[in-house]
């Protein structure tokens, strides 16, 4: 079975993660009217949509320059912390990705590890916080433990999948320390976080495309 | 309640058209969303600015000689994004630098960091000065900290005074922080505002009840009371305010904005009982401003901003100003 993540299994992954968040967008948009301002699950269809819409007029050659790419469009199109947000995982991923058409599971691993800590960095949170790095952390934490168990990529990623699935449901009970939803204290408990659960979704849509590369 | 508008989709759009067509000694960027000042300032530093649009005038209102070079417009109440604040770096810096004007939100502060890091990049020299003033949000490190409000735009009249003389980027960055340190706002509410592209109120409040200490998006405050008159909340945002920093022994600059939705014979009214509350802590009025500066669409309310000043800051103020909404000579 193939080790390796191929530019086409990530452009793929990026087609699902857009159309998981459009299906799921009226949830996004719930979640963020709870404790936010109603606008994660709009502003997260508009830059997944400029994404796709940039891979179906764009060859690039290498995984380095694709997941850049992905970066600039998701900052200039989704807005608010969001954008930055997302921009700079993809943005960071990029630049910590070799200049070739493939990624092995090691390179998946450095490459996400680097986008979770690029968004640790520019959003000054850490796990508990009541964000997306709730979903994020725990995922790749339990990808590289896994990979260092000596399982196989799939089966790592899908772990990844269900530890950001558990960080997510995690925050529910939380109080919101970052962002908007950190002005309403104590109120911000009892819902679980937007950028979580559109974080979940990103690394869900990851092991599907992982999978179904491992089925052909 | 209706609107004038003929789209939600649009209103950003034709907003800056009409910008544009009322004020011709600006430039228009419709591409970026930005207004700039085009006037030549060989070797100044530049200040740049912005933030979500719906806080009309500001920051476009306050572009031009003397204020800032360039304002960003984000969508309605989200942030302007990297390339946008980008593109109003590369347009106006002239080699000497640029001063970023940044409101403590997440979103705006995130946005201009990536946009700092890129123009640095490109070899654009790049400070930035973070207001964060409004004393209704507790200043801790478990929030996303203070948000920023009026204090912002007097901090873009005097640091923009300063760059207009010719001070170096270092010096205006010290100066703005300086400003910033020395600001305090607090604000209320009568009303929710409506989103265009949402179409209800963004909070409920009750026809007897206002929300103390909002924020300029429908934040909550401290606590809903029941509506105050003018001299009750005087008591309530100066207590607030001066209880947070002591403006003793210096003149203040003060700004009484409404918030979109309130008539200006009830800020005047409201600045009557303000400054009396000012006068009775000693605190010397030197400049004030009141009017809708600092908007929340429209909701209808107030924020009172007090900025303790020196003499340097009050001859900034004073400068030759040319806005569409401040405009003096010496």
């Amino acid at each position: 079975m193939p080790e390796t993540l191929t530019i086409d299994a990530i452009q793929q992954w990026l087609h699902r993660f857009a159309s998981e968040i459009t299906t799921q967008a009226d949830w996004l948009t719930e979640l963020d009217s709870a404790i936010g301002d109603a606008d994660h699950g709009t502003n997260m269809v508009r830059g997944t949509a400029a994404v796709v819409a940039k891979l179906d007029v764009r060859s690039t050659s290498t995984v380095q320059e694709l997941l850049k790419a992905v970066g600039m469009t998701l900052v200039s199109t989704v807005g608010g912390a969001s954008g930055s947000l997302y921009g700079t995982f993809f943005l960071e991923m990029g630049r910590n990705s070799p200049s070739s058409v493939q990624l092995d599971a090691s390179e998946l691993e450095n490459a996400l590890r680097a986008g979770v800590n690029g968004v640790i960095a520019r959003g000054h949170a850490a796990v508990g916080d009541k964000t997306m790095i709730d979903a994020l952390e725990p995922a790749v934490t339990v990808l590289s433990r896994s990979l260092a168990d000596g399982r196989q990529l799939h089966g790592s990623i899908a772990a990844a999948a269900a530890a950001a699935t558990t960080g997510r449901d995690s925050t529910e009970p939380l109080v919101a320390r970052k962002g908007r939803a950190s002005y309403l204290g104590d109120r911000s408990a009892g819902h679980i976080d937007p950028g979580a659960a559109s974080a979940t979704i990103l690394v869900a849509a990851l092991a599907a495309s992982v999978d179904e590369g491992n089925a052909r | 309640m209706n609107k004038l508008i003929n789209s939600p989709q649009t209103l950003l759009a034709d907003a800056l058209r009409g910008f544009a067509a009322a004020h011709g000694q600006l430039s228009v960027d419709f591409e970026n969303r930005i207004v700039f000042s085009a006037a030549p300032r060989e070797g100044r530093v530049a200040l740049v600015s912005g933030g979500g649009s719906g806080h009309e005038p500001l920051h476009s209102g306050f572009v031009g000689a003397g204020m800032l070079d360039a304002a960003c417009a984000g969508e309605i109440f989200t942030s302007p994004t990297p390339d946008q604040i980008l593109a109003a770096a590369i347009r106006v810096d002239t080699g000497a630098g640029v001063l970023f004007v940044v409101k403590n939100y997440t979103g705006d502060l995130l946005n201009f960091e990536m946009a700092a890091e890129l123009a640095r990049e490109q070899g654009i020299e790049v400070a930035s000065v973070v207001v964060a003033d409004d004393v209704a949000v507790e200043d801790s490190t478990w929030t996303a900290g203070r948000r920023g409000v009026g204090t912002t735009l007097i901090l873009e009249k005097v640091a923009g005074a300063a760059a207009a003389r010719g001070w170096s980027l270092e010096k205006v960055h010290v100066l703005a922080k300086r400003i910033a340190d020395a600001g305090r706002s607090m604000g209320a509410a009568l009303t929710s505002c409506t989103v265009p592209a949402v179409g209800k109120p963004s909070f409920d409040l009750p026809e007897d009840e206002m929300e103390l200490g909002v924020g300029i998006h429908g934040e909550p405050g401290r606590k809903r009371v029941p509506v105050m008159s003018a001299a009750e909340l005087s008591h309530a945002l100066v207590e607030s305010i001066t209880t947070d920093y002591d403006f003793s022994g210096k003149p203040v600059i003060a700004l009484l904005t409404g918030l979109g939705g309130t008539p200006l014979i009830e800020l005047y009214a409201m600045f009557a009982e303000v400054s009396e509350r000012l006068n009775e802590r000693n605190i010397t009025v030197a400049r004030s401003l009141v009017g809708n500066y600092v908007s929340s669409l429209d909701m209808a309310g107030c924020s009172l901003t007090l900025v303790g000043a020196d003499d340097e800051i009050l001859d900034l103020w004073d400068a030759p100003v040319n806005t569409p909404t401040l405009r003096w000579k010496d």
